[in-house]
């Protein structure tokens, strides 16, 4: 039987600040506008995690949801009603932005899939007007 | 921390209000009423059109982002909102003098709009959503 992917949906909610403390204060409100703002903003993230797998002869999945959702919320536990600037050692260095949150959570929820299956996708919704996808490095 | 690199894909939605009627004129009236049913009243019709417009790019090392989300909005804003919204994309418009302004007109018409014009970034897909059940997307010639 052919390969075949999956998704599913999860959700949580964080704080974020796009801020450079090396720009000034006008660079900072130039390029990130109102997302600059000192104490932070929060969104309901919408996050969808595509698998894809040979599909097994005897169960007929690509795994079992059961792994995918403990693996995942096992991820997102750590971010969930965080303020990813202040609290997650992930973004010390970087810029929570939503294309580096979804990059870091490929490399997280990647590395805990069962042997078996691999990511074909992160889609992170910020809000309903906007997503960042992920594939994998070029 | 060592974290993946590669291409990221943003994708943002827009919306405008606009008429349009689906007739053809090189058409007979019946051959327009069979094809095109309701779509070919004299009057045309209107929706509340969304566009989910997608471009990727590297992120950038020092500013977190794939794309300069300014410079997206300033682009769809002004050669496709400004240009179509709360207009009959038939009569107002000059890209459908010619070309009658399905969903599927309309979607390339909106890629060639912004093809090329978001600085930093490539375009990969343009979504033009109708109404809940109706959506049309181009990829550009190559897919």
């Amino acid at each position: 039987m052919g390969e075949a992917s999956l998704t599913k949906t999860f959700e949580f909610s964080a704080s974020h600040r796009y801020y450079r403390d090396d720009w000034p204060e006008e660079e900072n409100l130039r390029v990130f506008g109102k997302c600059a703002y000192p104490n932070g903003h929060g969104h309901n993230y919408l996050l969808e995690v595509t698998v894809k797998g040979a599909v097994d002869s005897v169960t007929g999945m690509v795994l079992n949801l059961v792994d995918l959702k403990q693996v995942v919320e096992e991820v997102l536990e750590e971010f969930d009603h965080r303020h990813l600037n202040e609290e997650m050692s992930y973004f010390r260095e970087r810029i929570p932005t939503t294309e580096n949150l979804a990059t870091t959570l490929w490399d997280l929820i990647g590395q805990g899939l069962p042997e078996g299956s691999s990511l074909a996708r992160i889609r992170l919704h910020e809000d309903e007007d906007l997503y960042v996808e992920y594939f994998g490095g070029a | 921390m060592t974290h993946s690199q590669g291409l990221v894909y943003l994708s943002r939605r827009y919306r405008f209000a606009a008429t349009h009627r689906l007739y053809a004129p090189e058409l007979s009236e019946d051959e327009n009423q069979r094809i095109f049913g309701k779509c070919a009243n004299p009057f045309g019709h209107g929706h509340n059109y969304q566009v989910v417009v997608t471009v990727a790019g590297e992120v950038d090392a020092v500013t977190g982002m794939c794309c300069d989300l300014r410079a997206l909005d300033d682009v769809v804003a002004r050669h496709v909102v400004n240009r179509y919204d709360h207009r009959h994309l038939n009569l107002d418009v000059e890209d459908y003098v010619d070309l009658v302004p399905t969903g599927e007109n309309i979607v390339r018409c909106i890629w060639g709009l912004l093809d090329g014009r978001v600085p930093g970034v490539r375009l990969c897909r343009v979504k033009l959503v109708e109404t809940r059940d109706n959506s049309f997307e181009y990829a550009g010639e190559s897919e």
